[in-house]
């Protein structure tokens, strides 16, 4: 992974759940399946009601997204266990979500894919940041900077060697637990 | 330590374990379904390689039971490739929705919603199946592609949802990298009152601590009110672990536990033996507390979130276009037998849905008889739309011609587990979450309503 990422952001509240992030009607699409993945993608957020959330997340016209940072408020993926979530934020071009706070399997889906880079961050910035807006993401530092301040990420801890090795599997056959690919 | 750290100890072959302790555990059980398990299975292949042999085929149990009965192809192909690897892998422990395992399932919408179409071997919402089929034991790890796997944790083992590339680590190796949970503890007291369920303590809970208030912890029950009841009621309970963000819940191992174990695996050969995780002088918790049943009153969580609560008999108000009672939560014998203890011999008053858990509640429910009637048709009676169809139908939405789907935003009470917006269909529907007792005096009355008036 590079050290730092600049995109623009998406923003959304407290509680966004996995029905939001995919709707259970598409969880038919088999994420193995590259043209049903690239679908998944497609429709990430579309399950975010239009009164509160009126700017489309997916670029009309296309299946991706131009908000390759999410960013949210605290218990972000809530709700059921499906991997879909984190990968549907992947396939349409998600690299990291930064929120106040995760729902268990959403964190842990995330490490365990290597989809999107799963940061916590110190300050509520779900109330500081509006969609749109331009944002470096330092992922040596655990920072995040907009228009020139600097906001602290909390350091992913014990997870950190799986997301950087790139998942579960990646982790699993660097520390030998499984035989390397062949 | 405490039931979790013990199970978890145990299972990673070490004498203690403290919780934030990252560890490998090994699991006794890995379930799966329709929806996750062909995401699982292309992970497997992917990682493993085509010709990769799961790690013990007698420890994975595969159920279809989310998108069965709808006419939805890719739906209908998800089962074809569960079964296709049932066969690859001769797997033992498939509840297919046909019983030709060479056949192709299609459901055949011009027979309509309400009658059984499916073979012997199916077994209906995994999570109220699993216990059923004999593959729930007390001290066990059971992972589940499905979070709300934690149910399992009403038998005394560790029981957590998890993602399909998890699913698939465990599908070649038999093990999980894991972060041992601290333990909250709930202490109940006192009796239920008549007209108060299971339910509505899980409800009541969830809305002291919040329904972020338990991540990444587990949720331990124990005193005599939880030692009172009885196995149906434990499930409910931890089925909802889940909806306080918990990692898993549980409740000790008891002679009401093995009674019901031991006659499910020996009823299906499973394996019949377990060694049960006992409670222990030197627990400790990061939160405890201690709640009096008795003191408890029909409750309800409300749109948009199960953390949301308030008393039934406060929500007279809210006027409904629908009830539905089904689901791993609300859909099991006991439930319907007590929504019908309340409809029976009246009419509902809003369009309601009746979804068994699986096909034994619903053989349960035509043999079951109230004065030479049977429950089945003391609820048909009452204008409830029973299907035959065992499956998670409207509980999550699904495809647009599901049973009991809201293609509208309408306004539902319901005996599920989950409210969050577009839960059960259409994104700008509303669910109210209650006991199957409360769901029926809704249903009758057209608006939320306290049972209590009703019995
Ligand atoms: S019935 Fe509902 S909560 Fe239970 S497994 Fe099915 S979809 Fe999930």
């Amino acid at each position: 992974m590079s050290d730092q990422l600049t995109a623009r952001v998406f923003v959304v509240g407290d509680n966004i759940d996995t029905d939001q992030i995919i709707p259970a009607q598409y969880l038919t699409l088999l994420p193995t399946v590259p043209e049903e993945y690239a679908l998944l993608g497609s429709y990430a957020m579309i399950g975010l009601p239009e009164g509160a959330y009126p700017t489309k997340f997916i670029t009309p016209g296309t299946q991706e997204t131009e908000y390759v940072v999410m960013v949210a408020g605290k218990n972000f993926g809530c709700g059921s266990s499906r991997e879909h979530a984190p990968i549907a934020l992947g396939a349409a071009g998600v690299r990291a979500v930064v929120a106040q706070g995760y729902a268990r399997i959403f964190f842990r889906n995330s490490v365990a894919t290597g989809e999107v880079f799963p940061y916590e961050s110190v300050d509520r910035l779900c109330d500081v940041l509006k969609t749109g807006d331009e944002v470096t993401l330092d992922f040596s530092n655990d920072t995040l900077t907009h228009a020139g301040t600097v906001y602290a990420l909390k350091p992913l801890g014990e997870v950190r060697p799986v997301v950087e090795a790139g998942g579960i599997f990646a982790y699993a056959r660097q520390t030998g637990m499984i035989p390397a690919a062949s | 330590m405490t039931l979790t750290e013990t199970i978890l100890a145990r299972a990673s072959g070490r004498a203690r374990v403290e919780p934030g302790d990252n560890i490998w555990v090994n699991t006794d059980v890995l379930l799966t379904h329709d929806v996750c398990g062909p995401g699982t299975i292309g992970v497997f292949h992917r990682e493993f390689g085509r010709d990769a042999k799961v790690w013990d085929r007698e420890k994975i149990v595969i159920i279809p039971d989310h998108y069965i009965f709808t006419a939805d192809s890719l739906s209908n192909r998800n089962v074809d490739i569960l079964r296709d690897f049932v066969r690859e892998q001769h797997l033992p422990y498939f509840y297919d929705v046909i019983d030709d395992p060479e056949g192709h399932w299609q459901f055949d919408a011009a027979r309509g919603q309400l009658k059984r179409q499916y073979g012997r071997s199916f077994a209906g919402v995994c999570h109220t199946a699993l216990p059923e089929k004999g593959h729930v034991r007390p001290g066990e790890v059971l992972f589940g592609t499905d979070s709300h796997t934690c149910m399992a944790g009403a038998f005394g083992e560790f029981a957590t949802g998890i993602g399909n590339t998890d699913a698939g680590f465990i599908l070649g190796t038999g093990k999980l990298l894991i972060k041992v949970p601290e333990t909250m503890r709930f202490y109940l007291d006192g009796a239920l009152q008549k007209g108060v369920m299971a339910k509505d303590v899980i409800l009541h809970v969830i809305g002291e601590i919040g329904f972020d208030g338990a991540t990444y912890r587990a949720m331990q029950w124990q005193g005599p009110g939880a030692s009172a009841l009885g196995m149906d009621d434990r499930m409910t309970i931890t089925n909802m672990a889940i909806e306080a963000g918990g990692k898993n819940g549980i409740f000790a191992a008891d002679q009401t536990t093995f009674d019901f174990v031991d006659a499910r695996c020996a009823a299906n050969g499973t394996k019949a033996d377990y060694q049960p995780a006992e409670l222990s002088r030197d627990q400790r918790f990061v939160y405890d507390q201690a709640f009096d049943l008795s003191a408890l009153e029909p409750t309800v969580a409300m749109h948009p979130n199960p953390g949301n609560r308030a008393l039934a008999k406060t929500l007279g108000h809210i006027t409904l276009d629908r009830a539905y009672i089904g689901s791993c939560t609300g859909g099991k014998t006991s439930d319907f037998l007590a929504f019908a203890e309340i409809v029976r011999g009246k009419r509902v008053a809003v369009d309601t849905f009746g979804v068994p858990a699986t096909p034994g509640v619903v053989d349960d429910l035509h043999k079951a008889q109230w004065n030479g009637r049977s429950v089945w048709q003391w609820l048909e009676e009452a204008g409830v739309q029973m299907t035959e169809n065992a499956s998670c139908a409207a509980c999550l939405g699904g495809p647009v011609d599901t049973f009991g789907r809201m293609n509208k935003p309408l306004t539902c009470i319901s005996a599920t587990n989950r409210n969050f917006p577009g839960r059960m269909g259409h994104k700008d529907s509303k669910v109210y979450l209650a006991s199957p007792y409360t769901v029926a005096a809704s249903a009758l009355a057209g608006r939320i309503s306290d049972p209590r008036e009703f019995l």
